[in-house]
């Protein structure tokens, strides 16, 4: 299970692209640290010079639509990102998130509600968000069974591996 | 139960019972990646402890995004692309004989009707012209399906949308799939998928169709479906790598949302920035001056599409302030724009003329935009700093407006240029 995350909230709109979480210019790389002190920088120039690791995004519907770059969940992490509250997510983002082992949660009245700078904390064996610093908490839905042991066996590359040994 | 197109192939390929909702574990019949996904797909690979494809005939890389390469960087990638094909004994072309994925792959007959296919790339939802479940992912996935030959997929309800009415000659794919985009946004149709039909179908050419299918992923949609027909079969029989069974929707399946859209009444369309529902008719959006204008990509870089920029172009200039890039999406289509004289046409009229290659549809070469630049483009995506600079924008149009933009300097409705009965050669379907 995963462990409980506290950090500040960086809040953003509905449909953040993967292109302005990572511009494919950058996308000759795919080191996390080179990839996240480009992230967001086209909706926030400064971003990855006052996000500070372990801080977490929020945002509304639709977060990470466009391509599939599995850059763009990487690139959150190498800018130190502990995880993503949003109302909704794209697919390919979604899937991408759960296979490098971004956290995300899908909780729209959390993501509505939560402003920039207040502090959060995430309950993942409750199922629960708080904010901190004003006293709301949301619950959020479990993943489904299937995502649920892909998530505990550690990811995608873990699960893939105990399914190719099982082959034999 | 009656099944929807996307359901039904699902069910074909997995051995749960694939109602909507579940999520199941699905053969896949063909799985490939780019220049840009396939580097981390290798890398996942190998951490998988993979050591052979599921079947190197069913798996392919295509260097098709920042190729020839832009600079070393890319070269890089590319060349990890390449030496792993090479080892593994994969379907690999180099430049000169690819063409962009979405429409190299169709036209070498490897996405077929009734298959699952999957690519890591959004756009892979292009496939669903032929009535392949084809649906994007990301390196890892991509890389679990290289290894296992299969794939996890929730299977998604479905949006029907039913074109009616007799389309003029004029309105292309592109203005088809951005009215579906004003009215359901770019996330009506999340974690679903869109089943195409109606009457307007069975003359819609099949390179139409293929642009409508490509922009499903700008809808939210996992993938976007045509039911095969005699066009879709006839032209995937001719080129099929491999046998094939198509599948078809039952009756009475149910769909969650059905939109009617009368192809009739379409005037030709635009998305404004920045974002691909931002959708208005092209006659109300001349006012300001454009820099460069971008006939090509997966979406509009077919023979179809150059067919129509060529109406315009022929025996006409390019504004003098305006860049006009033209490139065709695969070497097939380069020829056959040559022998159809199109290619000249172009030159004549002051465009450039590229090699196949993604290029300026990701930012990525021959065609960067400057801050506050405005680019009228055939692709599919016009998000913030997409083709370039954040300061600068991007327009979405088919190619008969990008053609028309290209003229006037500004975004123009191409009944500007000609008069509806000059519109006539396009009556013909023309799809190679
Ligand atoms: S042409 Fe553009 S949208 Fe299509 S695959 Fe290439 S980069 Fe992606």
């Amino acid at each position: 299970m995963r462990e409980n995350i506290r950090g500040k909230a960086w809040v953003f709109a509905n449909d953040v692209d993967t292109d302005v979480i990572i511009p494919a210019r950058y996308l000759v790389t795919d080191n996390p640290e080179e990839l996240g002190a480009h992230c967001m920088e086209g909706i926030d120039p400064d971003f990855s010079s006052t996000f500070t690791r372990g801080d977490i995004i929020v945002a509304g519907e639709n977060f990470g639509c466009g391509s599939s770059r599995e850059h763009a969940p990487v690139a959150l992490m190498g800018a130190g990102c502990a995880c993503v509250i949003a109302a909704s997510f794209a697919r390919i983002f979604y899937r991408n998130s759960i296979n490098v082992g971004l956290p995300i949660f899908e909780a729209p009245d959390a993501a509505r509600s939560i402003s920039r700078g207040d502090e959060i904390e995430i309950r993942s064996s409750e199922g629960r968000i708080i904010n901190t610093t004003t006293g709301e908490s949301w619950n959020f839905p479990p993943f489904p069974d299937f995502l649920q042991d892909l998530i505990e066996s550690g990811g995608l590359i873990p699960w893939v591996r105990s399914e190719l040994e099982g082959r034999g | 139960m009656p099944r929807t197109l996307a359901s039904a192939i699902i069910a074909s390929r997995t051995r749960q019972k694939a109602v909507e909702g579940e999520i199941c574990r699905v053969r896949v019949d063909f799985a490939f990646a780019n220049d840009i996904t396939a580097p981390p797909a290798v890398r996942s690979f190998r951490k998988m402890g993979a050591k052979k494809v599921f079947d190197p005939a069913r798996c392919a890389i295509l260097p098709d995004h920042f190729t020839p390469n832009k600079d070393i960087a890319s070269a890089e990638q590319a060349k990890t692309a390449r030496e792993f094909a090479l080892e593994q004994g994969m379907l690999y072309w180099e430049q000169g004989r690819v063409g962009i994925e979405h429409a190299f792959l169709p036209e070498k007959g490897l996405i077929l009707p009734g298959e699952v296919v999957t690519g890591a790339d959004s756009h892979t939802c292009t496939g669903g012209t032929l009535g392949a479940f084809a649906t994007g992912m990301g390196s890892t996935d991509l890389a679990a399906v290289w290894a296992l030959g299969e794939t996890w997929l929730r299977v998604p309800e479905t949006i029907r949308i039913v074109f009616e009415g007799r389309r003029p000659p004029w309105i292309s794919g592109k203005d088809l799939i951005l009215e579906v985009l004003r009215r359901i946004g770019v996330q009506g149709a999340r974690y679903r998928a869109l089943e195409f039909g109606g009457p307007a179908v069975k003359d819609l050419p099949l390179d139409d169709r293929f642009t409508v299918a490509n922009m499903a992923v700008e809808t939210g949609a996992k993938t976007g479906l045509f039911v095969p027909d005699e066009t879709s079969l006839a032209y995937a029989s001719a080129r099929a790598a491999r046998p094939f069974a198509p599948v078809y929707p039952d009756s009475g399946a149910g769909y969650v949302e059905t939109h009617e859209i009368d192809v009739g009444g379409l005037q030709p369309l635009v998305a404004l920035p920045h974002i691909p529902s931002n959708v208005r008719p092209a006659a109300e959006c001349g006012k300001d001056p454009i820099h460069q204008v971008f006939i090509g990509s997966c979406t509009n870089g077919r023979l179809r599409d150059l067919e129509q920029a060529a109406l315009l172009l022929k025996g006409r200039q390019v504004h003098p302030s305006v860049r006009c890039i033209v490139i065709p999406a695969s070497p097939e289509i380069f020829r056959a724009a040559l022998e159809r004289d199109f290619i000249t046409a172009f030159t004549d009229a002051g465009a450039v003329v590229c090699t196949p290659t993604c290029g300026p549809c990701l930012g990525g070469h021959m065609g960067v935009l400057a801050g506050g630049e405005r680019c009228v483009s055939t692709s599919n995506r016009n998000f913030k700093g997409r083709m370039g600079h954040p300061g600068s924008e991007v327009i979405l149009a088919g190619p008969l407006v990008a053609a028309a933009s290209a003229l006037k300097g500004r975004i123009t409705d191409p009944r500007e240029i000609l008069s509806e009965e000059e519109f006539q050669p396009l009556e013909v379907a023309s799809d190679a």
